[in-house]
């Protein structure tokens, strides 16, 4: 659907040149929500506004259902701008018109008949569950309302691609997750695919497939959601899933106070079915001594966290930690 | 007193009223162009950009009186005479429309980029972000600013008076400063007073009624 090579932006400050996006390549399947996270500052947001030129890329190709957009000009680009929907952290509705209006709005551009806008503009209202503010204006709304007015105004062209920057960074815990739900459901039942990007490790969390994390403008880890949970390979990626707010017990432990050795195992939600920690305690000569433990809901499955601290000989804690590792479960020893 | 009045109140609307008309044909297009043709607007044209904002500064430096005097020959080509109320109405539009460009200029600055960026990112054309998200997103404070030339330009109009154009000015000076009749002076000083708060009343109302912010 979105395949993204060798993307580069880089934005001139007098004499010196920044490069806030460095060779990036992606591809996102058609009907994924794709997540893409870093911190503040790390071009997020850079990379997400090129996928719709909102930003020209320095370098590099970006191909939307076959069609290289880099290279379209500017009737073509507006085109391909009507298949791509966006949300924004601010919301940006406009303010002096009401929620109705501001749904008909990109209807209105495509100079569509006014009963058409009238039918469409209802659908969507009832969707978004707004029919009774329909004559409301922004400045009446909460914020998770003005969200879902501009998610309505995203779909109002029916899109295949939903951007969304930022799109729940403004919103409270609550709030964040009626809007991924309906995201959710909006990717299911208009088949489309989404790219998000965000600093909420939450977000990635609940809702998306893929995740990518960005460190100064570069990829540095890409993977399913669940594989990056069990497995995160970057330091990055570690503090991202250890900032969940169920994680923080684990910070906590200090493997210098234990005498034996600290192993944190993750498994993904099948291989919790399996007493591994029961069989290995029975199979090796050593005693598993329980720390901290959790689950984290993913949308697809769950991963599951121990720590344990293993104490007995040597060779047989070594063992057992091979034995682990042949369970489908990932162990890394602190 | 009344004969001599109303005449001179209704010179001075009609004045201020086309003025108001022509310096807003001329001033709101102008003013749309400073703000879209600048670095990283919507149409972007850094040339144009630079050339009006010259062209701009320099109407606006200049005193209204003289600039008055060197537009004579002009007002004489288009209304055929280079003094009275009528042929006042072309210096008044001339000496307001930059000022009215800077003012529609510094409205439409204040309309958030994001539901600019918002309209891009839909695929909106340039024509289509000036007249569906500028200007109504900018509306209130538009009106604000329409508020200020007409006031302005009832104050201008007043100084017209002074070097031939009609209206309140004029009879203030000819019969109040000229003949001593301090009565028809303070009439008339009043009478513009009156159409000044009124006028800033009615402007700051309406501001307020449409803004949805």
């Amino acid at each position: 659907m979105i395949t993204i090579e060798n993307l580069s932006k880089s934005f001139e400050n007098g004499d010196d040149k920044i490069w806030a996006v460095k060779n990036v390549n992606l591809h996102v399947n058609e009907g994924e929500i794709f997540g893409i996270i870093g911190l503040s500052g790390a071009g997020k947001s850079t990379l997400i506004r090129c996928l719709n030129r909102l930003e020209e890329p320095t370098e590099g190709k970006i191909t939307i259902d076959g069609v290289d957009i880099t290279n379209l000009d500017k009737s073509g680009l507006r085109r391909v701008r009507k298949d791509i929907g966006m949300i924004f952290q601010h919301f940006n509705l406009l303010s002096q018109k009401t929620v109705y209006e501001n749904i008909a709005f990109p209807l209105e551009l495509e100079g569509m008949s006014k009963s058409e806008i009238k039918s469409r503009v209802n659908t969507l209202l009832d969707y978004v569950e707004l029919v009774d503010k329909k004559d409301s204006y922004p400045s009446q709304l909460s914020g998770g309302q003005k969200q879902r007015v501009a998610i309505a105004r995203a779909l109002a062209n029916n899109p295949k691609i939903l951007l969304s920057d930022e799109g729940t960074s403004a919103l409270d815990p609550k709030t964040t997750k009626s809007i991924l739900d309906l995201l959710n459901r909006i990717r299911k039942e208009f088949n489309l695919t989404i790219v998000l990007i965000t600093h909420q490790m939450e977000v990635v969390k609940d809702i998306c497939d893929k995740v990518a994390i960005i460190e100064d403008g570069e990829i540095i880890e890409s993977n399913k959601v669940d594989e990056l949970f069990r497995n995160p390979k970057t330091k990055t990626a570690n503090a991202f899933i250890s900032g969940l707010d169920f994680n923080i017990e684990e910070e906590s432990i200090k493997s210098r106070e234990f005498k034996g050795t600290l192993i944190r195992l993750s498994y993904l939600g099948d291989s919790a079915k399996e007493p591994i920690v029961s069989k290995m305690v029975k199979n090796f000569n050593i005693h598993a001594n329980i720390l901290s433990g959790n689950i984290n809901e993913l949308m697809s499955t769950s991963v599951g966290y121990l720590i344990l601290e293993l104490l007995g000989d040597d060779n047989e804690i070594k063992n057992a930690i091979a034995y682990l590792k042949n369970q489908n479960v990932s162990v890394e020893v602190i | 007193m009344a004969k001599l009045v109303i005449p001179s109140l209704l010179e001075t609307l009609y004045m201020v009223v086309f003025s108001t008309v022509f310096s807003l044909l001329i001033g709101f297009p102008l003013g749309i162009l400073l703000v879209v043709t600048e670095k990283d607007n919507i149409w972007e044209k850094p040339f144009l950009n630079k050339v009006l904002n010259s062209i701009i500064n320099i109407l606006r430096s200049f005193p209204f009186i003289i600039l008055m005097i060197l537009v004579f020959p002009i007002s004489k080509l288009i209304v055929g005479k280079s003094i009275g109320t009528t042929a006042t109405i072309v210096p008044l539009s001339i000496a307001a429309a930059p000022f009215v460009a800077r003012i529609i200029e510094s409205s439409l600055k204040e309309v958030d980029k994001g539901v600019i960026e918002l309209s891009l990112s839909m695929g909106a054309s340039v024509p289509q972000i000036i007249f569906k998200v500028l200007i109504p997103e900018a509306m209130p404070s538009l009106i604000l600013g329409i508020t200020i030339t007409i006031i302005n330009l009832i104050g201008y109009s007043a100084m017209a008076g002074a070097i031939g154009g009609g209206g309140l000015g004029n009879l203030a000076i000819r019969y109040g400063l000229y003949r001593f009749q301090t009565d028809i002076m303070v009439v008339s000083v009043i009478l513009i007073i009156i159409m000044v708060q009124g006028i800033q009343y009615l402007g700051n109302k309406m501001s307020l009624i449409i803004d949805k912010k």
